[in-house]
């Protein structure tokens, strides 16, 4: 069943278009990626998903409801969950705060619910609680901001370079954790700059460049196309 | 000496607790919107008119209330209009032009208190207001110094909401919504938390404290005239930047240094007319050498 079905779009960012008329769908749980060189409009798309950013034209539809009118605290409230670039946790809440922040909306009981599976699934944020999430290191950001995304009971997360600037450890220790995740019913749509890693866990990608699709697949196929080899994975 | 010192300090105190609360709202506005509404001065001074409002009317009744209750209405009365008052300005003045320059909002904001200040001048005349007095006028006698218990009143009433909105930023999902809309807005949504609800909220918050500040001042210094809210506005705006502005805290110590800084002028200058050249001056020396103010950066933070 089709989950995330975008149709024809386009953004504008900086008044250039960013994104020219792309299509893709994301079906339920699956993990999908999206691969790209810098600036080929990765990330535009994620924001324009959950709101951060207008579309200029198309269509996003999200479990057969139109996303495009609704703001962005809306959607995450229907269970688009995006864990941005930058990971955007804010310094001056604890990490207890920034959980608690995030379960916005919904009940005490179920925040208590949700904060053990997130302690359990990371612990070095059980330990670091009481802090300010400025004190945290860029993993263990990278684990609060994925610990928010869901805590929001999101259907679908939106991952941005979850990779970015972390440790190769901590890289395989995050991408174990989506896979977990995915396994558990979740459905993905991963935007990475590391294709190899990227479509290693990916059941299928679609390749951005300058603001257009111009391939997708199944990853297995993808990993052995000659002009992905020779693009993104460096063979 | 030590005695009227002693009167001096508590005068102050009282003084400053009423610059504190106005402060807040200054300090709370731009924690979040780093928009300094220049307005906040003139819905204090409509807060203070519309306790008067309440208080006259509640006595004026053939009841015999006492004077608890009246005090109580009046300031419930002209806190809930005046949350209404902030909240409106935000929707109708300020929204439209979140992603305008700032300095298109700050004009409108001066332009939202001359408004305010003409609409009084228009609706009620020049003539200054009498306050009625709401609380009886014994005088306690402690250590030599002479408290009166509507200086006790002020100084508590304000310690009280000064406690409460510490605790409401500092431990509520409110109060964490929106320390994180001032350090990063954007992200905000991504929490399936409304911006424009929070914004709105701390105005309501910010006006219905500056209502509840108009009460007290109308009490302690009962005549009331439509210009009132430029003088004591900039004084809290003042004291809002000593404390550092965006920090709640910061804007009740600041509005305690200015209420001192306006008690002791004339008690070290000949005149209370160097007051203003007092606090401007100590402004000026804050921005010159600590810019982010007493307590630091400008973003709501738990100290």
């Amino acid at each position: 069943m089709t989950l995330l079905e975008v149709i024809d779009l386009w953004i504008a960012y900086d008044r250039i278009n960013a994104v020219r008329g792309v299509s893709f769908a994301v079906g339920e749980g699956e993990i999908v990626t999206l691969i790209g060189a810098n600036g080929a409009g990765k990330s535009t798309i994620l924001r324009a998903i959950s709101g951060l950013l207008p579309a200029a034209r198309g269509s996003i539809t999200f479990a057969g409801e139109d996303l495009l009118s609704l703001p962005a605290h809306l959607r995450t409230q229907r269970g688009i969950a995006h864990v941005p670039e930058g990971r955007g946790i804010f310094g001056n809440l604890t990490v207890l705060e920034n959980l608690r922040l995030a379960a916005y909306g919904r009940s005490q009981a179920q925040f208590r619910q949700d904060l053990r599976e997130v302690y359990r699934l990371f612990p070095r944020l059980a330990e670091r609680r009481q802090q300010w999430g400025n004190t945290l290191s860029g993993g263990e950001q990278q684990m609060l901001a994925v610990g928010r995304a869901l805590m929001s009971r999101g259907r679908l997360l939106l991952l941005d370079e979850p990779s970015m600037g972390l440790a190769p450890m901590l890289v395989r220790e995050i991408f174990k954790v989506i896979q977990r995740l995915n396994r558990q019913g979740a459905t993905i749509l991963l935007v990475e700059q590391n294709a190899n890693l990227a479509l290693e866990v990916a059941h299928r990608a679609y390749i951005l460049e300058n603001g257009e699709i111009f391939l997708s697949g199944p990853s297995r196929e993808l990993q052995h196309h000659p002009r992905v080899q020779e693009a993104y994975l460096g063979g | 000496m030590l005695q009227i010192l002693g009167q001096n300090v508590l005068n102050a105190l009282q003084l400053g607790s009423v610059y504190a609360l106005i402060a807040l709202g200054y300090t709370m506005v731009y924690g979040i919107l780093t928009l300094i509404n220049f307005a906040h001065g003139d819905i204090f001074m409509v807060g203070a008119y519309l306790s008067l409002a309440a208080a006259a009317f509640l006595l004026g009744l053939p009841l015999g209330l006492p004077l608890v209750v009246v005090f109580v209405g009046a300031m419930v009365f002209s806190m809930l209009l005046t949350a209404l008052l902030g909240v409106t300005i935000e929707r109708l003045a300020y929204r439209p032009l979140r992603q305008a320059p700032r300095v298109s909002a700050v004009i409108t904001a001066l332009g939202v208190g001359l408004f305010l200040e003409n609409f009084t001048l228009g609706l009620l005349g020049p003539e200054p207001r009498h306050f009625p007095s709401l609380i009886t006028m014994g005088v306690w006698e402690v250590a030599g110094l002479t408290i009166t218990p509507l200086q006790v009143l002020i100084i508590l009433g304000a310690a009280v909401l000064m406690v409460l909105l510490d605790l409401l930023v500092g431990h509520t999902l409110l109060g964490m919504a929106m320390r994180a809309i001032s350090y990063n807005r954007p992200i905000v949504p991504l929490m399936g938390v409304s911006v424009d609800r929070v914004i709105s909220l701390t105005f309501a918050i910010g006006s219905a404290i500056a209502a509840a500040g108009g009460l007290l001042y109308g009490l302690a210094y009962p005549v009331l005239d439509p210009y009132m809210g430029i003088r004591i506005g900039w004084w809290a705006f003042i004291a809002a930047v000593v404390g550092g502005i965006g920090n709640i805290r910061g804007a009740m110590l600041g509005g305690f240094i200015l209420g001192a800084v306006e008690i002791f002028t004339p008690m070290v200058l000949p005149s209370s007319t160097y007051r203003d050249f007092v606090a401007f001056s100590l402004l000026l020396l804050l921005l010159v050498f600590k810019p982010t103010g007493l307590l630091g950066r400008p973003v709501f933070e738990r100290v």
